[in-house]
C-alpha cells in the first residue's frame, strides 16, 4: 500500500486523505449525531456543536494530511496547502450530500433515516442549498488549512490552541451543567450571564475569553514546566514528599467539597462514575488487568451483590436488615460466587474463558428473571423498597450524601487495589498473566492464585451491587445485562490494562461523559466502538498505562552508583527503562511474527 | 549421595515413546549434562522431572522423596528450578519483578497481610527486595533492575532467566540449552558462571546442551539420550570414546567428524 501511495503525486494523496477523512464526517451526519447536537450552540445561536463536530473532523483531517504528506524541506505554505486540500475534500463530500438531498431531491431517508431536512439545514448553515454548499467547501478548506497550520507551528503553540479549542467545545457541550452549577451563587451567576447568551452558546466575548485564557495558561505552563520540574527535583527528598502530600490533601479536600460546589446533578453523575465505572473497573481490573483472565460475566457478581442486599433489606420481601448488616452477606455471596465460577474455569484460557464467563453473567440474569424461581427472586418486576444506607441515624437517600459513602468505598477499593498490586500476590497474578506455565514452575499455585483474583474481583463487584441496590431503592433483573460488563471492560481498556489510575481516567471518560451529555448517551455504544478501535490503532496501551515503579535505583542503592558495567555491558539507550507503552505496542504488532524470532528448536 | 534419581522413567505421547525406560543419578553438587541429537527426548525428560508431564512409568526421586506426578509448583517449592530452551521471561515486567516472582515460594504474605501490610509483611518485602538485588548482582544485572525484560539484550535475558531460577534458592537447577545463541566468549562466561555457582552456593546443576565445547568443559557426568533411551553415561572422556555415542552422532559427518564434534572442536 505504501509503495503505491508513493507513486502518487502529493496532491493526489492529500485528496485521498481528505476523502478518507470525510467518511467519519459523513457518518457523524448520517447517524444523526450532528442533528442531535444541533441544539447546543458554540457561539450565540449561530454555530451549533453538531457543526463543530464536522469542523473538528476537517481540522483533524487537515492536520493528518499535512503530517503524512509534507516533507521537511517543503515550505510552510505547501504544508498548509495539503491540509487545505484535504479539508476541502471533506467540505465537498458534505456538500455532495447536501446536493443529492436538497438540490436533486433524492429522498435518502428511506435508507438513512437521519438524512432529514433538519440535517440539510444544519449542513447549509440555514442558507439556500447552493450557498450552503459553497460555505461547506469554504469552511472545509479553512479548517483543513488550520489543521495544516497546527502541524507546522511549534508544539507549544499547538498544544495551547488545542487546549483552547477543547475548553470552548466542552463549555458549549456542557452548557446546561455549567448553568446549573454557576447559578447556585451570586457572583458565578453574573459570570455565567457574561459568558453565555440566554438561550444559545457562548457570547462573542465569552468565546474569546474561554479560548484565550486556557490557551494562554497552557502556553505559560508548558513554558514554565521544565523549570518547575527542575526546581522540584532540586528540593530535598523530605520537602518533595511534603509537596506531594499537600497536593494530595488539596485534591482530597476538593473531592470532599464536590457536592457542595457543584450541587445535585453533578454529584449524581459522579456517583454513577464511581459506582459503575471506578468500582466495577477496579474489581474487573484485578481479574483482567492483573491476572490476565478475560471475564465477560462480571455483571453476574454485581447482580448477586445487589440481589443479596435487596432480599435481606427490603421489607416488601420480608427482609428486615439494615444496609450495614446486609452488606457482609452481599460481599460473602458474591465472593463465593466468584470462587464457584472460578473452579470450573481454572484450566481455561483466553477465548474459552471469555465465552464461559459470558454465559455465567447471562445465567444469573436469566435465573432471577425466571418464573420458576419467582418465589425467591420475584422475577421480572424485581424488588422494591430497598432502604437507603444509614450512617449514624442519617439516611443517605440523596446524591449529595450518597456521594460521601461512595467516595469512602472508592477510596477503600483503590487502596486495596494498590496494596494488592504491589504485593507477593500481585506479582503472582502478573506472572500468571504473562506466562502460566512458567509461573507454575516458579512455585506459584495456579489454583489459589486464580481463585484469589476471581474472589477479590467478585467481592468488589458485589460491593458495588449492594450499594447500587441501596442507592436506587429497587432493582429489576433487566438492569444486570451484558452492557455493565462491557462498560467495565471498556473502562479498563481505555484507561490502560492493569493500571489503577487508568481505571479512574477510563471511568470519567466512558461513564462520566454520557452522564453529563444526554445526547451523547444515545450514541454511547457507537462512540465506545469508535473509541476502542481508535485506541487499539493509536494508543493500545491506554490513556494511563501501568508505569510500574522504579524500585532498584530509587528506593534502594544509596551509596553505590550503577557504574560498574564491564565493556560487555554498554549503557542503556534512553527510553528502555520502563517503557511499557512501547512494549504494549510491540506486543500488538508482533503477534504475527512472534514465532519467527528464530530461537533454537 | 545422589540428589535426584530417575528410575525407569517412561513417557509416551500416543504411539511415540519420548522417554524410554530412562534411569539416571545426579550426585549432589555435581554438574551433569544431558546430550543427544535433536528430538532425543531431553526436554521431555526435563518436563517429566519438573512436573509438566507425568511419566507413565517409573519414579523420580528427589532428596529421597518420590515426586513424579506432583504439580509443577509443588516440585518447584521442593527445590527444583529451571530455565527454558526458548527464553520465557515475564516479558512486560521489569528485571527486578521477574526475580521477585522467582522468590514467590520463599515469601509468606497472604491476601490479608498484603492489604493490611503489617510490620511483618513490610519486613518481608524489604528483605525480598534486598535479596533480589543481591541476585541481580550475582547474575551481573545490577543497574538493570528497572528495565522491562523484553528490552534486555539477548545475553542479559539469558542471565535474567538464570537469576529468576536462582531466586527460589533451589537445590537443583535445570538449564535447558543455556548457551544457545551465544558467541564463544559469552558461552565461556556463562560456563564459568555456572561453575562458580556450584562452587560457591553448592547448587547442583543439570544441563541440556548442544555445544560440545561447553559440555566437555563443564560436566562431571554426561548422559546421552537417543530416541528417548539412554545409550551411554560417564565422564566426558568416556563419552568421547564411546562407540555407541559416536554412532548416534554419525548421521552427519562420519566417525572422525563425530569424534571431533564430541571433543568440542570444529569438524
Amino acid at each position: 500500500m505504501r509503495q503505491r501511495a508513493q507513486g502518487k503525486s502529493p496532491l493526489r494523496r492529500a485528496i485521498d486523505v481528505g476523502l478518507i477523512g470525510s467518511i467519519p464526517a459523513l457518518l457523524l451526519a448520517l447517524v444523526g449525531m450532528v442533528d442531535a447536537f444541533s441544539n447546543r450552540y458554540l457561539l450565540e445561536e449561530s454555530v451549533s456543536t453538531g457543526q463543530v463536530m464536522l469542523a473538528v473532523v476537517a481540522l483533524i483531517v487537515g492536520y493528518l494530511a499535512a503530517r503524512r504528506i509534507s516533507l521537511p524541506a517543503q515550505t510552510v505554505a505547501t504544508k498548509i496547502g495539503y491540509g487545505a486540500v484535504a479539508g476541502l475534500m471533506v467540505g465537498l463530500v458534505l456538500a455532495l450530500l447536501l446536493f443529492i438531498g436538497e438540490v436533486v431531491g433524492i429522498n435518502l431517508r428511506k435508507v438513512l433515516v437521519n438524512a432529514s431536512p433538519a440535517l440539510y439545514e444544519i449542513l447549509a448553515f440555514n442558507q439556500a442549498p447552493a450557498v450552503g454548499m459553497l460555505l461547506l467547501a469554504l469552511m472545509g478548506t479553512l479548517l483543513g488549512a488550520l489543521g495544516g497550520a497546527l502541524f507546522v507551528m511549534p508544539a507549544r503553540l499547538r498544544s495551547a490552541i488545542i487546549t483552547g479549542i477543547t475548553v470552548i467545545i466542552l463549555l458549549a457541550l456542557l452548557r446546561d451543567i455549567v448553568k446549573l452549577v454557576f447559578q447556585q451563587y451570586e457572583p458565578t451567576t453574573a459570570l455565567y450571564r457574561f459568558l453565555f447568551t440566554p438561550n444559545g452558546g457562548l457570547t462573542k466575548i465569552g468565546l474569546l475569553l474561554a479560548f484565550l485564557l486556557p490557551a494562554a495558561a497552557d502556553y505559560v505552563w508548558s513554558a514554565g514546566r521544565p523549570t518547575l520540574d527542575r526546581r522540584y527535583h532540586a528540593l530535598p527528598d523530605g520537602t518533595q514528599k511534603s509537596v506531594r502530600w499537600v497536593g494530595l490533601a488539596v485534591a482530597f479536600i476538593l473531592l470532599l467539597l464536590f457536592p457542595t460546589i457543584f450541587g445535585r446533578f453533578p454529584s449524581e453523575a459522579m456517583n454513577n462514575v464511581i459506582l459503575l465505572g471506578i468500582m466495577m473497573g477496579l474489581g474487573l481490573n484485578i481479574v483482567v488487568g492483573f491476572a490476565g483472565m478475560l471475564d465477560l460475566g462480571y455483571v453476574g457478581f454485581f447482580a448477586i451483590g445487589a440481589y443479596t442486599m435487596a432480599l435481606l433489606t427490603s421489607p416488601q420481601v420480608g427482609g428486615g436488615m439494615n444496609f450495614w448488616t446486609a452488606l457482609p452477606f452481599s460481599l460473602l455471596a458474591s465472593m463465593i460466587a466468584g470462587i464457584i465460577l472460578g473452579i470450573p474455569v481454572l484450566k481455561m484460557r483466553g477465548d474459552y474463558l471469555a465465552i464461559v464467563t459470558l454465559g455465567f453473567g447471562e445465567i444469573i440474569r436469566v435465573l432471577v428473571l425466571s418464573d420458576a424461581l419467582r418465589p425467591w427472586f420475584y422475577g421480572a418486576p424485581g424488588i422494591t423498597g430497598v432502604p437507603a444506607p444509614n450512617v449514624g441515624g442519617m439516611l443517605l437517600n440523596n446524591p449529595e450524601t450518597l456521594y460521601y459513602l461512595l467516595i469512602a468505598v472508592m477510596g477503600l477499593t483503590l487502596f486495596i487495589s494498590l496494596r494488592l498490586r504491589d504485593s507477593r500476590l500481585g506479582r503472582a497474578w502478573m506472572a500468571v498473566r504473562e506466562d502460566e506455565d512458567v509461573a507454575e514452575a516458579m512455585g506459584i499455585n495456579l489454583v489459589v492464585t486464580k481463585l484469589m483474583a476471581f474472589a477479590t474481583g467478585a467481592t468488589m463487584a458485589g460491593l458495588g451491587g449492594a450499594i447500587f441496590a441501596a442507592k436506587l431503592g429497587s432493582i429489576v433483573p433487566q438492569t444486570f445485562n451484558l452492557l455493565i460488563s462491557v462498560n467495565a471492560l471498556a473502562v479498563i481498556i481505555i484507561g490502560g490494562m492493569g493500571s489503577v489510575p487508568g481505571v479512574v481516567v477510563g471511568a470519567l471518560l466512558l461513564i462520566g461523559l454520557p452522564e453529563v451529555l444526554r445526547e451523547f448517551a444515545e450514541y454511547r455504544l457507537w462512540v465506545y466502538g469508535a473509541l476502542l478501535v481508535a485506541m487499539m490503532l493509536f494508543k493500545p496501551e491506554g490513556f494511563w498505562p501501568d508505569e510500574g515503579h522504579r524500585r532498584e535505583l530509587t528506593e534502594h542503592d544509596p551509596e553505590e552508583t550503577p557504574q560498574a558495567p564491564g565493556p560487555a555491558d554498554p549503557p542503556l539507550p534512553p527510553g528502555t527503562v520502563r517503557d511499557r507503552a512501547a512494549v504494549a505496542r510491540a506486543d500488538i504488532r508482533a503477534t504475527h511474527t512472534e514465532d519467527e524470532a528464530g530461537l533454537d528448536e | 549421595m545422589s540428589l535426584l534419581t530417575c528410575h525407569h522413567v517412561t513417557k509416551r505421547f500416543g504411539g511415540l515413546v519420548a522417554v524410554n525406560d530412562f534411569s539416571f543419578d545426579v550426585p549432589e553438587h555435581s554438574i551433569t549434562s544431558v546430550i543427544g541429537p535433536n528430538g532425543a527426548g531431553k526436554s521431555t525428560l526435563f518436563n517429566c522431572i519438573t512436573g509438566f508431564y507425568t511419566p507413565e512409568e517409573g519414579k523420580v526421586i528427589f532428596r529421597g522423596e518420590e515426586i513424579q506426578g506432583l504439580r509443577p509448583d509443588i516440585i518447584a517449592n521442593k527445590g527444583i528450578s529451571r530455565t527454558y530452551q526458548n527464553i520465557r521471561l515475564f516479558s512486560s515486567l521489569t528485571t527486578l519483578e521477574n526475580i521477585m516472582i522467582g522468590m514467590h515460594g520463599r515469601l509468606k504474605t497472604g491476601i490479608i497481610s498484603a492489604i493490611l501490610r503489617p510490620p511483618r509483611t513490610r519486613k518481608e518485602e524489604r528483605w525480598a527486595l534486598e535479596e533480589s538485588l543481591r541476585i541481580l548482582e550475582l547474575v551481573g544485572l545490577r543497574g538493570k533492575g528497572d528495565v522491562v525484560a523484553t528490552n534486555l539484550s539477548y545475553g542479559d535475558q539469558r542471565r535474567l532467566e538464570v537469576g529468576r531460577a536462582l531466586a527460589s534458592d533451589p537445590k537443583l537447577l535445570f538449564l535447558d540449552e543455556p548457551t544457545a545463541g551465544m558467541n564463544p566468549r559469552e558461552s565461556d562466561n556463562l560456563t564459568n558462571f555456572i561453575r562458580e555457582l556450584r562452587d560457591n552456593i553448592g547448587i547442583t546443576v543439570v544441563l541440556i546442551e548442544h555445544d560440545m565445547r561447553v559440555v566437555m568443559g563443564i560436566s562431571e557426568y554426561i548422559t546421552v539420550l537417543d530416541y528417548g533411551a539412554k545409550i551411554a553415561e560417564g565422564t566426558p572422556r568416556e563419552i568421547q570414546n564411546n562407540p555407541q555415542v559416536i554412532e548416534a552422532y554419525l548421521g552427519t559427518s562420519g566417525v572422525e567428524g563425530a569424534q571431533a564434534a564430541l571433543a568440542g572442536q570444529e569438524a
